[in-house]
């Protein structure tokens, strides 16, 4: 049986369609990622496998549970740890602990020992009787990481769990979850939208406008963009590109900051081009292809670019809040 | 089964609020004092309760009452705030996805605004001998159970309007909007058998007026009502409010 099983999920917020026709299966214990531009459909999808929104059409399944059927059913049976803060910062750490875990149903007996291991794998333990607004960001996080093991979920919901933090914290976190994951051995299903944190995950699905345009393994993905990536800026960029199509017959696309192109073995080309290029080249950089690089080569566009879809999702926002 | 666990967590987290809060708990008894000292003093030396059955002890005695339905009143509904501030802050959320019932939520949320304002009206009894009053033990075993209902019925009140606010701005307005009235035709600062006569309907129809005169008739033996009578309006408008704060949270999510 799977863990997650979507089938032509759908929904419309009045006659806004914001996931349109969304099919994925997760096996169990797999870490799968949803990546995709801020407004693509990716909370809408993650508040409807956790029950707090109704589909437009579609099914769902959650541990074998149907999303709209057996909401309580898919509630015990799922962890979530909300884009937003769900913590109640007036209480303390173990406050915050105790009345999750007596809301799913955590027998009393083994509710100290429960809280204080958990506590300890995100390593808050000597912090379990502070309030909660004397934490840092980070820690606020790992605790809400913490309570959303408490109840012993198959399925763990991660929508953004590093938004708004620093770098340091971000890779902290990652850790956290790597290791809870090879010690529970739970499935994940996890939303981002930077790039290298969706490196972690088994597979990736990459969402766009409220569809998955590609789906499959970190590596598999990135050997869709043909080699190596070179950027370059030159004194004449439309000059440089016919140039470049012409003599070495590859295609060449403007990115914004320069012209970019794909190419098998980067570091030969490079001493080429900048011998054969009759327009001047101004700078030059490799790289290896990234997944911001299949998202490019998948939409045309950059997966951090704000356009006007971020307007629509703080429109979706506040109407999944109704 | 579940939804008594849902009812108890969202009470104990109240409990737990109210008892990280202690220290603003106590500091809320000035204001209150502040009201029926220098309000009861000021007021009561302008005009005269020769001729009424108050006579007796002075007009700061007389409106000692009030003011404990008044701290209830004012806890209770604001209790409900929680429910916008949450909102905002996200702990909703927790909740609304946890497998417990709307109603449940409801409840749970009622009764712990009522344990609030319950244990905030009971430290105003601390008052009393100030107030010139005297209360027995049995008194305030009467008086404890009565002002839980009041308290009940008004956080139903106040999470009815606040589970279909947005911001805690509105929240305010909307409440204020309620509160003052109720509060001034209950009848907690002045006879209400003395009102004009467009006013005697208004102050019949406030709730608040059989809590008042409930508490009026325990601690000073002066109600216009009989207990028994006061006790069913406040059950019946409490029933009413309740279910009013159910439907609304069943819109929720």
């Amino acid at each position: 049986m799977n863990a997650i099983e979507v089938h032509d999920l759908r929904k419309n917020f009045k006659e806004i369609p914001a996931v349109k026709g969304v099919s994925f299966q997760i096996p169990p214990g797999e870490i799968f990622g949803f990546l995709g531009p801020n407004g693509a459909g990716k909370t809408t999808t993650i508040n409807i496998l956790c029950t707090l929104l109704t589909p437009t059409a579609g099914t769902a399944l959650v541990a074998g549970h149907d999303v709209v059927r057996e909401r309580d059913q898919v509630r015990r049976k799922i962890g979530i740890v909300f884009q937003d803060r769900a913590l109640d910062e007036r209480l303390t750490a173990f406050d915050n602990m105790q009345l999750h875990a007596i809301l799913y149903n955590v027998p009393a007996r083994e509710l100290p020992k429960r809280i204080d291991a958990a506590l300890a794998t995100v390593e808050l333990l000597d912090r379990k009787k502070s309030l909660v607004r004397t934490f840092s960001g980070g820690m606020k996080r790992r605790l809400e990481i913490a309570r959303g093991l408490l109840h012993t979920p198959e399925v763990l919901f991660l929508d953004e769990p590093t938004v708004g933090l620093d770098p340091q914290t971000r890779r902290a976190i990652w850790d956290y979850i790597q290791k809870l994951h090879q010690k529970r051995g739970l499935t994940i299903f996890m939303t981002t939208h930077y790039m290298e944190e969706a490196e972690v995950c088994h597979r990736i699905a990459i969402i766009d406008h409220g569809k998955i345009i590609a789906l499959d393994t970190p590596a598999n993905l990135k050997r869709l963009v043909g080699g190596d990536v070179v950027i370059l800026k030159t004194s004449d960029d439309a000059q440089a590109a016919a140039e470049i199509q012409s003599r070495f017959h590859l295609p060449v696309s403007p990115n914004g900051q320069g012209l970019r192109l794909e190419v098998e073995g980067g570091e030969q080309f490079i001493p080429t081009l900048i011998r054969d290029l009759p327009t001047t080249i101004t700078s030059i950089s490799l790289h290896r292809p990234t997944l911001e690089d299949v998202f490019v080569k998948l939409t045309g566009r950059a997966i951090r670019e704000e356009g006007p879809e971020s307007m629509l999702r703080v429109g979706m926002r506040m109407w999944g809040r109704r | 089964m579940r939804n008594l666990r849902g009812i108890y967590v969202i009470w104990l987290r109240d409990v737990k609020r109210f008892w990280q809060d202690r220290v603003r708990v106590v500091v809320g008894i000035a204001q209150p004092a502040l009201y029926l000292f220098v309000l009861g003093n000021g007021l009561g030396g302008s005009f005269s309760l020769a001729g009424t059955p108050a006579a007796q002890g002075g007009f700061v005695r007389f409106m000692y009452p009030g003011i404990i339905g008044m701290t209830v009143l004012f806890t209770a509904t604001f209790s409900a705030i929680s429910i916008v501030w949450d909102r905002e802050f996200g702990f909703l959320k927790e909740v609304l996805v946890a497998p417990v019932s709307r109603s449940a939520i409801a409840i749970g949320k009622a009764l712990g605004g009522a344990t609030q304002a319950t244990l905030q009206g009971a430290i105003i009894l601390l008052l009393a001998p100030l107030a010139g009053v005297q209360i027995t033990l049995l008194d305030v075993l009467i008086l404890l159970p009565v002002m839980a209902l009041v308290a009940f019925a008004m956080t139903s009140l106040g999470i009815a309007i606040a589970a279909r606010m947005r911001s805690m701005e509105s929240f305010q307005v909307v409440m204020n909007f309620f509160l003052m009235p109720m509060f001034f035709l209950s009848g907690a600062m002045f006879f209400t058998d003395r009102v004009p006569a467009w006013m005697k309907p208004l102050v019949s129809i406030d709730p608040l007026t059989y809590g008042v005169d409930a508490l009026r008739g325990i601690v000073l033996g002066l109600n216009r009502f009989p207990l028994v009578q006061s006790v069913l309006i406040l059950a019946g408008f409490a029933t009413l409010a309740l279910g009013l704060a159910v439907r609304s949270f069943q819109r929720e999510g």
